[in-house]
């Protein structure tokens, strides 16, 4: 390697730069540069030819002028020329000019790529690493183009020198990064992984992070590489702190190394191989010894490249999560640094004990530390240092010490930093719900949160201190009389208001025989707050004093006073009006025993995974190490958590919007006609009542659809018909759906309500709500004959594993059918995980003595359970690029089965579930689109493409999905829409 | 994965600045400004690495160098960090020190050298 040398000439150059640096203004830094363009640019037109070095020193200042922020427009043929020197220091300078200043499009590109290919095939080992250097640096889809093909037969070649084959490594990688399809994968792979071998670290280095980004996409292919990056990884270990002389840092052999290679392995499941694991446990026990070893050196560098090692030596354990002995281990040795004077050690030590708490090895091991985290808590100056530990605290929390770490965490609270209240709340009030062992604790603990972050508490959280309020009888007592107490302080939350008020409104009577907290009381204390509030809880507020009229009659007269007078009867605000009049009429025209039904107490809400866990995942985003986390643990705890609800072991699936209909603008009450009860007010949710429902007939174009379209024999139903009732506790079997099933399915891809089947004796109407990975369906069976029907029994089937993916749960109807008449049958759906095949809906019924028999595939697809998602074009290109697999793509290109009207096209998008994102592709033509599809146990984030072309009637549908059969599935479903 | 490497002085200018990811050229001032700002606001009580958007940066000061790397969340901070202080020494012994201004040539050089120990680090020139 040449060395800097003052004596390397280009005195001109050095003269030019500090005559640059002395310059006292910019104008006179311009006109010093101006002056200087002038000169090269008469030296280059000049007759005279000028030898290398010249050109070498000008492109040399043209460089440094374009560095400063002037445009060059001159120069680029000069730099060109310098490629073919046979000087190092030329070839270089006009390298290193190309790499900087000519773009793609250049004309000059075709002479730059031949420079470089005959660099390339120089056998020269300095000029073919500048040229691959180049390559790398210009990264373009051109370069890639040119030279991708040839970089993998120099880097496995067996006469490449070292700092060649290193070089080429690096291009290659840089290459893959920017266009992974113009690699193209082959024989070479396998000798790639044969590099790890390589005597020259600095060639080994380069080929761990190379093998580190392709086998991320070809696992198989590179799976060899564990074997030779644990005995590589080993004999660094090993080696004395002199062996590797150049790769060796402060005492320290190839620290960056041995980190890629423990990354490469977490890329790959423990080794199967006996001899290979005995082989790494060895090294990873090794690296946890020497960190209590005495230090080789008490510099800093030391220990922190030892540290580093250290670091991601307990990462791949805790990948491994197989070795309780390493977990507690790697647990005790963070456990030491959670105490480290050092910042930045506390720090790492809190973030990977994070994830070291979520095995089920450690987790014992991790609690023990938990006095020293909740110091940190208190005493860390550093914000994101206090976050880790806030973080690592949620994550330890199980049920002994809950209690703890909850009131830690508020007392954190009140000081925390504004930035992470939300999400301290939010893991508050999780905390204190999953782990609640006495229902006082819990209410107590979520009204401080208001009392103390009342900004900060989401809908989420007080919309559920409700629901569980409403759904444990043994607390509502307490919780009235709390609420009331904390109302009595002068000045409280709105939020508060909004929970005492409705507590208040449900349980208010539970209180009312003290006399302290007497009707008049609790109705003058809630009063008091009203004028302060904003609508939406005065809205809230309204609702409770008509429940106040029912529960205690002695107040009737002073709130009908306070509903009639002007400022609320006259209310600017229409749903405040709205609610004033109607309350008031409500009051005085129906007999107590209509208002008693009308403002009957709240049923139990059905319960779910709680909405304000699915609003943390929310927050920290999909992909997010500790949301995962979450979900892992959740999944094991699931016990614990039953405990909370009233019917702990039932996996019910309940209305989305059932738990919004009490809490939203309009509770229940509010719509004076509803009569009380549960289904009922479901329905409500709905914007049609159900008898609206049936009278939908097929829509001319569905009639075409089906004329135009043969019902598909070779559904793969058929296969399942066998196997089906095996899956199936039902009693008899169940015949294989009919012929036009699929072609009925397909058309509730795209909306949820409609008649699902119709022949002469049965009509079935569809209605059905999604959200998140839930979803409930209401099925009309009507009776289109005059006679009755006996023993109808419909029965939802799971064909094959959908078992285990989807749940479903239904309730029995009648078994008489009268004719004419209709019958409904509430289906709770659980999505577990992503399926493929619907499940089989089968109706039995004995019709004028004849059993009668049908089979349908029920609509429930994998898109009803996509949440949209908006995004900017921007994420929306970085995301697609992070799908880039071949597997996660699907493409289908298909002729258009229906007029091709961009109106109807988005219609069905929207309808298919995902966000329509405008703005994002160039051509306004095209539709984009992205959403998640929610299961229990993952979420799948999903983007589409649909290219019309109006011309040829085509369309070109592309699908890119985390997971690989669903973009496969989802390309299918939508593409028979069109 | 490195996303991008930085060296910005403490009046806020880059002196030097690479990429590993495409970050259109607007863009990418906006963001050395908001690097630099979170930098220079903490003190020597705070760790060496900062939450980003959704990415971190690990820095180093030397004198009235900062030193940022921007990273994504597979890499491993300390490894990083000691890396940031390596390729400072590197520096160090070819230009005796590390001042602020660097000529083209010379950047060459040390990012030559940076790789050869560390290729994880594709060549960087100065760019301002």
């Amino acid at each position: 390697m040449p060395a800097v040398s003052k004596g390397d000439g280009m005195r001109g150059l050095a003269v030019f730069i500090s005559d640059i640096r002395n310059c006292k203004s910019k104008e006179a830094e311009i006109k010093r540069i101006n002056k200087e363009l002038a000169n090269i640019r008469s030296k280059f037109k000049g007759d005279k030819a000028l030898d290398g070095y010249s050109k070498k020193k000008y492109v040399c200042k043209l460089l440094f002028i374009f560095l400063l922020g002037h445009d060059i427009d001159f120069g680029h043929m000069e730099a060109v020329n310098l490629l073919s020197s046979n000087k190092y220091t030329e070839k270089q300078i006009g390298y290193l000019f190309i790499s900087v200043l000519v773009n793609s499009n250049s004309e000059l590109i075709r002479l730059i790529n031949n420079a470089i290919k005959n660099d390339l095939a120089s056998r020269n080992p300095t000029f073919m690493c500048l040229a691959l250097h180049c390559i790398a640096n210009v990264g373009s889809r051109e370069m890639g183009e040119a030279f991708a093909a040839d970089i993998p037969r120099i880097l496995v070649a067996g006469d490449s020198m070292d700092s060649v084959k290193q070089s080429a490594a690096l291009c290659l990688l840089r290459l893959y990064k920017a266009s992974p399809d113009l690699v193209p994968m082959g024989e070479w792979t396998a000798r790639v992984v044969h590099l790890l071998n390589d005597q020259h670290m600095g060639v080994v280095t380069a080929a761990v992070s190379l093998i580190t980004c392709l086998c991320k996409k070809n696992p198989d292919d590179f799976k060899t590489c564990v074997s030779l990056a644990v005995s590589r990884l080993s004999r660094i270990v090993s080696s004395a702190s002199t062996d590797l002389q150049d790769y060796t840092y402060y005492f320290v052999p190839a620290p960056w190394l041995s980190v890629k290679l423990l990354r490469l392995l977490q890329c790959y499941p423990p080794p199967e191989d006996a001899a290979v694991k005995g082989r790494l446990v060895e090294c990873l026990e090794t690296v946890l010894n020497k960190a209590q070893e005495p230090p080789k050196s008490k510099k800093v560098q030391h220990s922190n490249a030892k540290n580093a090692i250290l670091f991601e030596t307990i990462s791949l354990i805790i990948h491994y999560d197989s070795e309780p002995n390493l977990l507690v281990r790697a647990c005790n040795q963070l456990g030491q640094f959670l105490q480290h004077r050092e910042t930045n050690l506390r720090y790492l030590a809190l973030e990977s004990m994070c994830t070291l708490a979520s095995s089920e090895f450690s987790h014992e091991a991790v609690k023990t530390h938990i006095d020293t985290v909740i110091n940190a808590l208190k005493t860390e100056r550093d914000v994101s240092v206090r976050q880790r530990a806030a973080d690592l605290l949620y994550a330890m929390c199980d049920r002994s010490n809950a209690k703890q770490i909850v009131s830690e965490m508020l007392r954190y609270l009140e000081t925390a930093d504004y930035a992470i209240r939300e999400e301290i709340v939010l893991k508050v009030a999780i905390l204190a719900e999953k782990y609640a062992v006495d229902y006082s604790w819990y209410v107590d603990t979520i009204l401080n949160l208001i009392r103390i972050a009342g900004d900060y508490v989401s809908e989420e959280v007080w919309y559920r201190v409700l629901q569980i309020v409403t759904n444990r009888d043994d607390v509502q007592g307490y919780a009235a009389k709390t609420v009331f107490e904390a109302l009595q302080a002068p000045a409280c939350h709105e939020n508060m208001v909004k929970v005492g008020g409705y507590i208040l409104g449900e349980f208010g009577n539970l209180i009312a025989g003290d006399p302290r907290s007497s009707p008049p009381v609790q109705f003058s204390l809630l009063h008091s707050k009203f004028h302060l509030c904003s609508v939406a809880t005065r809205a809230l507020l309204l609702s409770t004093y008509i429940k106040f009229i029912n529960l205690f009659p002695e107040t009737k007269a002073t709130i009908q006073g306070v509903l009639r007078a002007g400022s609320q009867l006259r209310n600017a605000d229409v749903e405040l009006q709205q609610r004033a009049v109607e309350y008031l009429t409500l009051s005085s025209v129906a007999s107590t025993d209509v208002l008693a039904t009308v403002l009957e107490e709240m049923p139990p809400f059905p319960e779910r995974e709680s909405s304000i866990l699915a609003k943390l995942k929310r927050k920290k985003g999909p992909g997010a190490g500790s949301a995962l986390d979450d979900g892992r643990r959740d999944a094991s705890s699931n016990d614990i958590n039953g405990g909370v609800e009233p019917t702990p072991s039932t996996v019910s699936t309940p209305s989305p919007s059932a738990d919004l209909l009490g809490l939203r603008a309009a509770p229940p009450p509010a719509a004076p006609p509803a009569p009380a009860g549960a289904g009922n007010l479901l329905v409500d949710v709905f914007s049609d009542g159900p008898t609206a429902q049936p009278s939908l007939g097929p829509t001319p174009e569905q009639a075409f659809l089906s004329e135009l379209e043969p019902p598909a024999p070779e559904s793969p139903m058929a296969l399942l018909a066998d196997p089906a009732p095996a899956a199936d506790p039902g009693p008899e079997d169940i015949g294989p759906p009919i012929p036009e099933a699929d072609e009925l399915l397909n058309k509730f891809v795209c909306k949820n309500n409609g008649v699902l089947f119709e022949n002469q004796l049965l009509q079935i109407g569809v209605k059905s709500e999604f959200r998140q990975n839930l979803g409930r369906m209401y099925l009309f069976y009507g009776n289109k004959t005059s006679v009755q029907f006996q023993n109808f029994s419909p029965t939802v089937v799971h064909p094959g594993d959908l078992q285990t993916q989807l749940a479903v749960q239904t309730k029995r109807v009648a078994a008489q059918v009268d004719g004419g008449a209709q019958v409904q049958q509430v289906l709770n759906i659980e999505c577990l995980r992503d399926f493929l095949t619907p499940p089989l809906l089968s109706v039995r019924f004995r019709y004028g003595g004849a059993p009668q028999s049908l089979t349908l595939k029920l609509p429930v697809t994998i898109n009803k359970f996509f949440q949209p998602t908006e995004m900017a074009a921007q994420d929306f290109f970085q995301r697609w690029k992070q799908l880039s697999l071949p597997l996660q793509e699907a493409q289908k290109i298909f002729k258009a089965n229906h007029p091709m009207d961009a109106e109807v096209t988005k219609a069905k998008l929207l309808g298919f579930g995902s966000a329509l994102l405008d703005n994002v592709d160039p051509n306004p033509e095209n539709f984009v689109g992205a959403g998640i599809i929610q299961t229990k146990a993952l979420q799948v984030g999903c983007l589409l493409r649909l290219e019309p072309n109006a011309q040829a009637q085509m369309y070109r549908l592309t699908l890119r999905t985390s997971k690989e059969p669903v973009s496969r599935h989802l390309c299918e479903l939508l593409a028979q829409q069109f | 994965m490195i996303k991008f490497f930085l060296m910005v002085n403490k009046q806020g200018q880059t002196r030097l600045s690479k990429y590993y990811e495409h970050v259109e050229i607007n863009k990418r001032t906006l963001l050395e400004t908001e690097v630099i700002k979170s930098c220079l606001s903490r003190s020597n009580e705070q760790c060496s690495f900062i939450e980003y958007k959704d990415f971190k940066l690990i820095y180093r000061q030397y004198a009235a160098l900062f030193i940022v790397v921007g990273v994504n969340d597979t890499e491993n901070e300390m490894a990083i960090y000691e890396f940031i202080h390596n390729f400072v020494e590197v520096l160090d012994e070819y230009f005796s020190r590390v001042g602020q201004g660097l000529n083209p040539t010379s950047g060459l050089y040390c990012m030559r050298q940076a790789t050869e120990l560390n290729p994880q680090l594709l060549p960087i020139y100065t760019c301002n």
